[in-house]
């Protein structure tokens, strides 16, 4: 596998990872615009504990993972008593609170970044992000997909039918802050190098619009949204501003025409020739 | 200053909040444009009144252009959708920028000779004094509109409730787009100040800065207007004792922090009504 192609799946990889990681609480009706953040707590801490203690890589990104989880669940118990657009706010401030913090730290180095000893290869990265994928695939298979996409349909009547609708949203939050964290640590342990600048709240919005555009109501739309958005402009070959100009106009035309996503679970259930209860009815 | 600054995009984010409920993330962009827009236009000869009026102009054809895809054809989409266009805007405009002028920082020449005033130890710049006083007077023109005129009372009847504005006969197509004119104008006048009064603009001025507005917004509770000017001022008096007391890296951590507290402790903000919390 030539090196040029090698690096643009360890990116797709790493984007997949992020774009559940941001799916996690849009499915619950959240809006996480931190994701960065997240990313870049469980990247720093991965990288440091790696450096440190000598802690194998994939241990320690799993750990930069639970430190990014514990965060985000001591975030979103306070954070997630007020709602919509307020949390989307929250989140927001808390990723630029991260970053500006990261860039102060003189013990990960601060604004000049902070290298990272370990390294584990493409194969690690996409084993990794499958298990992430499927982890996230199983999880909507479960009692606590079906809960959670309750909770995103209608809240009210999610907590008349016995729900705790907001440990539903705290947990998808936190799962989400974790995976976002894992990305992050896989991020730094690839790359050997992890700045604070490349956590800016850009690579946050950039997510969101992976997931948005891949479509929020099944667990294909997040995989779809970020292997258009990096491969897509490794087709078109332009200059990056010009794939960053084209990226958005796709998305807001997309947004217009089909503001559900590319694809929405009736679809799915089409294409595999399931019909789906409603259509029976 | 920098507070007036704030101020002012507060003001604009905070009438698309209190009107349409939407955050609109596309504001710190037009504010980039504003200031983008005035030192292009100075560079090519255009003296800086004029160059200031055509600022103004772009920021709000760019808002109307807005509105047709976060608004118009959008009404019956879930509530997260404009939103997500409105950041993809955001970047749009900024890589556009870019891709047009280069991603360095360009100046503005200096305009106004030496015109400091100085009152014993205190200098007032009278451009920025200038840039204070109009600010302070559109917003004072902007509330008055709002409270006065027919047309801010259809505003009002649109933000309570867009479909009984609708039948109580309020023409929605034609007041939203003013909403986002005005929210343009006011994004774009913030940023023809800033490149006046600092004499700098680059691409992505309006993330480093106009993302500070929302803070302003939330301070000071979101859709009211002089809640966002109180709060731009706050965020300038924070950013300024960030600076004295523990030096400029932990500006970003204090005004970012302020907005995640006062949105833990107090959502509506500083001046929020009971009402704004069920508005989200």
């Amino acid at each position: 596998m030539s090196g040029y192609i090698e690096g643009v799946l360890v990116l797709l990889a790493i984007n997949v990872v992020y774009a559940y990681a941001a799916y996690l609480p849009v499915a619950a009706g959240q809006l996480n615009l931190g994701i960065a953040g997240f990313a870049a707590i469980g990247g720093y801490s991965s990288a440091y504990i790696s450096n440190t203690f000598g802690m194998p890589p994939l241990l320690s990104i799993a750990v930069g993972g639970l430190v990014a989880g514990l965060i985000g669940l001591a975030v979103a118990v306070p954070v997630l008593r007020t709602r919509g657009i307020y949390l989307a706010l929250a989140t927001f401030a808390l990723g630029e609170i991260v970053r500006a913090s990261i860039l102060n730290l003189e013990v990960v180095g601060g604004a000049a970044g902070y290298p990272v000893m370990a390294f584990i290869r493409f194969p690690t990265v996409a084993l990794v992000a499958l298990g992430v994928t499927i982890l996230v695939w199983l999880l909507f298979a479960t009692r606590f997909g079906i809960a959670i996409t309750a909770v995103h349909d209608d809240e009210r009547v999610a907590d008349l039918m016995g729900l705790d609708v907001r440990a539903f949203q705290v947990a998808a939050f936190t799962i989400g802050s974790a995976i976002a964290g894992i990305g992050g640590g896989l991020y730094a342990h690839h790359f050997s190098y992890v700045e604070a600048q490349y956590f800016s709240i850009s690579l946050s919005i950039s997510i969101v619009l992976y997931v948005l555009f891949g479509g929020t109501q099944s667990v294909v739309g997040p995989l779809l949204g970020a292997i258009v958005f990096t491969l897509l402009p490794e087709l078109l070959r332009g200059s990056a501003q010009w794939r960053y100009v084209l990226f958005a106009a796709i998305l807001i035309v997309v947004m217009v025409v089909r503001p559900q996503g590319l694809i929405t679970g009736a679809q799915i259930r089409r294409l595999l020739g399931l019909r789906s209860k409603e259509q029976a009815a | 200053m920098l507070g007036s600054i704030y101020a002012m995009i507060g003001v604009a984010l905070t009438l698309s909040i209190g009107v349409l409920k939407f955050l609109n993330f596309s504001i710190p962009g037009l504010f980039m444009i504003g200031g983008m827009m005035t030192w292009l236009l100075i560079r090519h000869g255009v003296p800086w009144p004029v160059a200031a009026a055509g600022a103004l102009l772009v920021g709000a054809l760019c808002s109307l252009v807005v509105e047709r895809f976060t608004w118009r054809w959008m009404r019956t989409a879930p509530e997260f959708v404009p939103l997500v266009s409105s950041m993809a805007f955001l970047i749009l405009f900024e890589n556009l920028a870019v891709a047009y002028w280069g991603s360095e920082l360009q100046s503005v020449p200096q305009l106004f000779g030496s015109s400091d005033w100085r009152i014993g130890n205190l200098v007032i710049s009278i451009p920025q004094l200038f840039g204070l006083l109009c600010s302070a007077v559109l917003i004072w023109a902007l509330s008055l509109l709002l409270t006065r005129t027919q047309l801010g009372r259809g505003l009002r009847t649109i933000a309570e409730d867009s479909n009984i504005a609708l039948l109580l006969g309020v023409n929605v197509n034609r007041i939203v787009p003013l909403v986002f004119v005005i929210s343009g104008l006011f994004a774009a006048l913030a940023g023809v100040l800033f490149a006046l009064n600092y004499r700098q603009v680059h691409p992505f001025m309006g993330e480093a800065l106009g993302l500070k507005g929302i803070s302003a917004m939330v301070v000071g509770g979101m859709g009211n207007i002089w809640g966002a000017i109180v709060g731009g001022l706050i965020i300038g008096l924070a950013e300024a004792f960030s600076i004295r007391y523990f030096g400029a890296d932990f500006v970003d951590i204090s005004v970012y922090g302020l907005l995640l507290l006062i949105l833990i402790v107090r959502p509506t903000g500083l001046f929020g009504g009971a009402t704004a919390g069920t508005r989200a």
